[in-house]
């Protein structure tokens, strides 16, 4: 940085100014690398991650000379004992129509739990074009003991679904979050 | 020390193919398999290529240009013509690399429609499978590492898939496109199976896919490659490719297993079929933890514990359900109520903790409904 | 100025105080062979273990304590210390310079490190045990299910890092300012060019290692879900953030080592450098090419395929620098006078085995062709060639070819010349064997392997043992050397030697350079 002098002893000057580039480097981490990563994840559908807000559509045709599958896999984290399933475990839908399941979700400990949905799409390039109007997705779900939960999802698959994909997969795991969000418990 | 004499004597005329001291990847049974491995010659030789002219440059002048032998020294130091032509060349290399190379990259992404898709989730230390269809009984089970304790501890010998053999194969009909969709249920594990050239990490929380196509009957091996904990050396991955005919057939009989568990289920079994029973399923999923005489480990002892000479439905409650925060996982979903009632009544009466107390299938399924 | 130096002080508070920079260099290069023959050991502990098939001599869970500890050690405890120690000698010496910019925050610089790796080694003997999760440390592996001592381990880590940025800063500010006039930028030894292109990317990336550390704190202690999918976080996230440091670690790791060995080769051909500039803008292009191909350690794990592509290209390129430089090396032993004293041995020998570990990085390259190569021992093979055929061989190149100028003793060439070809024999029969077994399906990190890997696996630890050996070997004749080694005045001990370095004498004073020298121009530099 030429002009800019930290110090009148050139070598403290220049350590100076490579400290603050290391400060730099590691708050570029946090303020950067993540929310870039996530930038573009969400933007480019890397990784299959799909957000959680609920998409705003508006009415458009209905693309009936296609059919795309679309498949529901309901996983369980590591210490989620819950049963944790999908109404229909495959649908074959048409890029635009509005189509929808429900999981249903049972606890079957006697302790009340809170549990969190986390979506998962595949092929990750059809993230982009899947879009849930209404879903749980990231919501932190409490269920009391021994109590079931219907947890209702709608999507729409973009017209624009490029060609080559036939089938896309969503699959939520549910994660155990009691230790964590107990105050969740308290709305039970 | 014969050993090492003839491991040293095999050092020198290793063969070239063959299964034991194979020195070279596996074309494998699949298309994209003996494309990557055209693609890995093809780097290989060429690398060999130009290393046999830059070594044998760099032998030639370690004995030409020796000082002992009164050579001279030059003092030639710098040529922007070589330097460009050793850049150039180079880089003209790769180019030509990268055709066959990125080709070969998009076929193992290829998302077109497949016939079969199956869920793979890789668990501390196992692997579960799960048959994604749209009705009926979803078939789904568990793949654990089939070799003894006592091949792997030395005290008997070692069978010939030591490690690389499991009590529940992946059974795929072949000439039919599967799809791996891919994930894990708690650490990163990685799915690979070397003939069929697939491998994919699965990593908790998001899904992968990958795909396959296996034109030739056989079993396959692979082994999980992502470091996972301690036993992540021993959860190695089993395909079967058989005949579509056969397949149906297996998969038939798996969705009437479960139907069977089911009237097993009614049954009242009597204390050796539950012990012998339950002495499997310790093995293959209580043992690596708790240890062969319950002794404990990673895992408390069960031998003497105070929950399993304690009450029934606590007991059973606890290994339905897990311990959160610890690596006890909640086995009420990977057992059925037989294997429940089994490994309950055998974690009972062995190891010394003799309670006479016998867990039958059905009070498991009462105690599952509630 | 007054003339009031003294030599150095007595006793233990010499070394505990010193701002001198041969002082502070001598510690660093002792302390890293400490740490090198500890990480040796546990090497010896794996390969021990992998000797046959069957779990022998430790349990599964101990055994990844091993390989976790014996990476860590050998990458921040071993390598990394030692080229900095050889920094602290050189430099100075190189450049005409009486010491380094900032001498106190050198002492400081070093000083941390023992502590430092104290606390990683006593994780081993703590409830959970050490960290067993790799030296990658991946999440959540490293986050909700780690041990105890993870938190140790993440303090380690910072302190390291504390101690290399201090370092790059006091290298950088050396370089930048202390020159001795009319040593210009292009003037300088390409040792002193690596070493300052490599305390950049340390300035840049250790950093970013400390932001990943510190994120793996806040989702273990504070909450947070950086790498946790259950909050919104991903584990994927972790391997770019580590990889984004990684990478260039491992060109910091033999960047230097790269100036040794255009150090040493010129001296024993008697010809200078071949190409100067070029080899100067090829280590340049190397650094830069290093920040963007950090995914090709991710290939498999789920990524689009336009990313895969651009790392694999990415990745390529950085064969055409490296390959400039060893066509530089060669053209300088062209037609030169060559003789084989040990530190050329070494030098010779990484040439050889530094660019067969460079081809089978080239092959991992190709994403394709490495979904079948990652994470086996092809992958192994690959790093221990790059590493120790590289680092290692050239770092023992420096010591044998520094130290008559250091201690004023020479050490003795024949046993010099039997540590080099028990090394290299052990380090083939080692590693070599390695690339088979990975090609025929074995993982890494697995403490017991199938029937078929077994002959290779026990030739590799047969290897191992031998090559542990020799290091004692060396050990023996470094002391050796120091104690009672014939005595050297000769300034230039080797004659083809060139550099400022040369001109003090033998062995070289406490205070050197402390008038600046009037710099030589030595033939064929411009």
């Amino acid at each position: 940085m030429p002009g800019l002098r930290l110090s009148k002893a050139p070598a403290t000057d220049t350590a100076l100014k490579l400290s603050a580039v290391a400060v730099l480097m590691f708050a570029f981490v946090f303020v950067v690398m993540v929310p870039l990563y996530n930038v573009l994840c969400d933007a480019l559908g890397i990784n299959g991650k799909t957000s959680g807000q609920a998409y705003i559509s508006a009415p458009i045709a209905v693309d009936t000379s296609r059919q795309v599958t679309v498949q529901f896999v309901a996983v369980n984290n590591d210490d989620m004992p819950w049963s944790f399933a999908p109404d229909a475990r495959v649908m074959r839908v048409h890029p635009g129509a509005a189509n929808g399941t429900v999981f249903h979700a049972a606890n079957p400990t006697n302790l009340p739990m809170v549990a969190q949905a986390i979506p998962s799409i595949s092929p990750s390039r059809a993230a982009a074009y899947f879009h849930k109007t209404e879903c749980f997705c990231f919501d932190q779900q409490a269920l009391a003991g021994n109590a079931t939960a219907d947890m209702a999802l709608q999507f729409i698959v973009d017209q624009d679904l490029p060609d080559d994909i036939h089938t896309i997969t969503l699959s939520y795991t549910l994660f155990n979050i009691t230790g964590t969000a107990q105050d969740r418990l308290a709305a039970l | 020390m014969g050993r090492v004499f003839s491991t040293a004597a095999l050092a020198l005329f290793a063969p070239l193919a063959g299964a034991e001291n194979q020195v070279n990847m596996s074309p494998g049974v699949t298309e994209i398999g003996a494309n990557i491995f055209e693609l890995h010659m093809l780097i290989m030789w060429i690398c060999v290529v130009i290393g046999v002219l830059v070594f044998g440059a760099m032998f030639y002048s370690i004995y030409a240009h020796r000082q002992s032998k009164g050579h001279q020294a030059s003092q030639f130091h710098e040529s922007t013509r070589v330097e460009v032509a050793w850049t150039v060349v180079p880089f003209l290399i790769l180019v030509a690399m990268a055709f066959p190379a990125t080709s070969t990259l998009l076929e193992v992404y290829d998302n077109d429609a497949s016939e079969l898709d199956i869920l793979i989730t890789g668990y501390q230390w196992k692997w579960k499978y799960e048959y994604l269809d749209e009705s009926g009984e979803t078939v789904s089970f568990f793949s654990n590492l089939a070799t003894p304790q006592e091949e792997i501890y030395n005290t008997r010998n070692k069978g010939e898939n030591y490690l690389l053999e499991v009590d529940e194969p992946l059974v795929i009909p072949t000439n039919t496109k599967v799809r791996f969709l891919i994930t894990a249920n708690d650490v990163i594990h990685s799915w690979w199976v070397p003939e069929i050239a697939v491998k994919r990490d699965a990593i908790p929380g998001f899904i992968n896919e990958a795909w396959t196509r296996v034109p030739e009957e056989g079993i396959y091996r692979g082994q999980c490659t992502e470091l996972c904990g301690a036993y992540h050396g021993f959860m190695p991955v089993e395909v079967h490719a058989v005949s579509r005919d056969d397949f149906d057939n297996w998969i038939a009989a798996k969705r009437g297993i479960a139907a069977v568990q089911t009237a097993l289920a009614e049954q009242t079994l009597s204390v050796d079929e539950l012990m012998d029973q339950g002495k499997r399923v310790y093995g293959a999923a209580c043992l690596a933890c708790h240890g062969a005489g319950g002794e404990g480990g990673v895992g408390k002892a069960i031998a003497g514990s105070p929950v399993v000479l304690g009450d029934i439905a606590a007991h059973m409650a606890l290994v339905a359900n897990g311990v959160s925060g610890t690596a006890m996982q909640a086995f009420g979903a990977q057992l059925s109520a037989v294997d429940m009632a089994a490994v309950l009544t055998y974690q009972r009466n062995a190891f010394g903790n003799n309670t006479g107390d016998v867990v039958q299938p059905g009070d498991v399924t009462g105690a599952k409904n509630g | 100025m007054g003339d009031h130096h003294h030599g150095p002080a007595k006793g233990v508070t010499r070394w505990l105080f010193t701002t001198n920079h041969k002082d502070i260099g001598t510690m660093y290069l002792w302390f890293s062979f400490a740490m090198f023959l500890l990480g040796g050991f546990f090497a010896m502990v794996i390969r021990a273990e992998l000797f046959q098939p069957g779990m022998q001599l430790v349990e599964p869970a101990f055994f990844n304590q091993m390989t976790t500890l014996h990476g860590l050690i050998m990458v921040f405890g071993a390598i990394m210390p030692s080229f900095v120690g050889l920094a602290n000698w050189l430099i100075p010496m190189m450049i005409g310079a009486p010491d380094m910019a900032l001498p106190r925050m050198n002492n400081w610089s070093f000083w941390i490190l023992p502590p430092a790796f104290l606390m990683l080694a006593s994780t081993l003997f703590m409830e959970g045990g050490a960290p067993a999760f790799g030296w990658t440390f991946y999440a959540p592996l490293s986050t909700t299910y780690a041990p105890p001592s993870v938190t140790f381990f993440i303090f380690a880590i910072h302190i390291l890092g504390v101690s290399s940025i201090m370092g790059s800063i006091n290298i950088i500010a050396t370089v930048m300012n202390m020159r001795a006039p009319g040593m210009t930028y292009m003037k300088m030894p390409l040792f002193v060019w690596t070493w300052l292109i490599t305390a950049f990317l340390l300035v840049a990336v250790m950093p970013v290692l400390a932001g990943a550390v510190t994120m793996m704190l806040m989702d273990i202690h504070f909450g947070t879900s950086f790498f946790s999918a259950a909050g919104g976080g991903d584990p994927v996230l972790f391997q770019h953030i580590f990889w984004f440091f990684g990478h260039p670690e491992v060109y910091i790791i033999i960047l230097p080592a790269f100036g040794v060995v255009s150090q040493i080769i010129p001296a024993f051909s008697r010809k200078p450098l071949f190409g100067y500039a070029s080899m100067v803008y090829a280590t340049a292009s190397i650094a830069f090419l290093s920040f963007i191909v950090w995914a090709h350690h991710m290939y498999t794990v789920g990524m689009p395929v336009a990313g895969e592509l651009f790392f694999m290209y990415a990745t390529m390129l950085i064969a055409v620098p490296t390959g400039v430089k060893v066509f530089n090396w060669i053209t300088t032993m062209w037609r030169g006078a060559l003789s084989f004293e040990t530190p050329m041995l070494f030098c010779i020998g990484f040439l050889v085995l530094f660019t067969l570990g460079g081809f089978t990085g080239l092959m991992l390259s190709i994403a394709p062709a490495d979904f079948q190569y990652h994470d086996t021992y092809f992958v192994v093979a690959h790093f221990h060639y790059v590493m120790v055929a590289g680092a290692v061989f050239s770092m023992t190149a420096a010591i044998y070819y520094w130290l008559p100028k250091w201690c004023g003793r020479m050490y003795s060439e024949s046993m010099g010349k039997t540590h080099f070809w028990i090394s290299f024999i052990g380090f083939n029969i080692t590693f070599f064997p390695q690339h088979f077994v990975g090609l025929a399906g074995m993982p890494r990190r697995i403490p017991d392997y199938a029937l078929q890997f077994a002959d290779f696996n026990m030739m590799s630890s047969i290897g191992a043992f031998i090559y542990g050996a020799s290091q004692l070997l060396f050990l023996y004749n470094v002391i050796a050397t120091i104690v009672a080694g014939k005595r050297v005045s000769e300034e230039k001990v080797w004659d083809g030697a060139e550099g400022l370095e040369w001109t003090v004498a033998t062995p070289a004073p406490y205070h050197t350079f402390e008038e600046p020298p009037a710099v030589p121009k030595p033939a064929g530099t411009i």
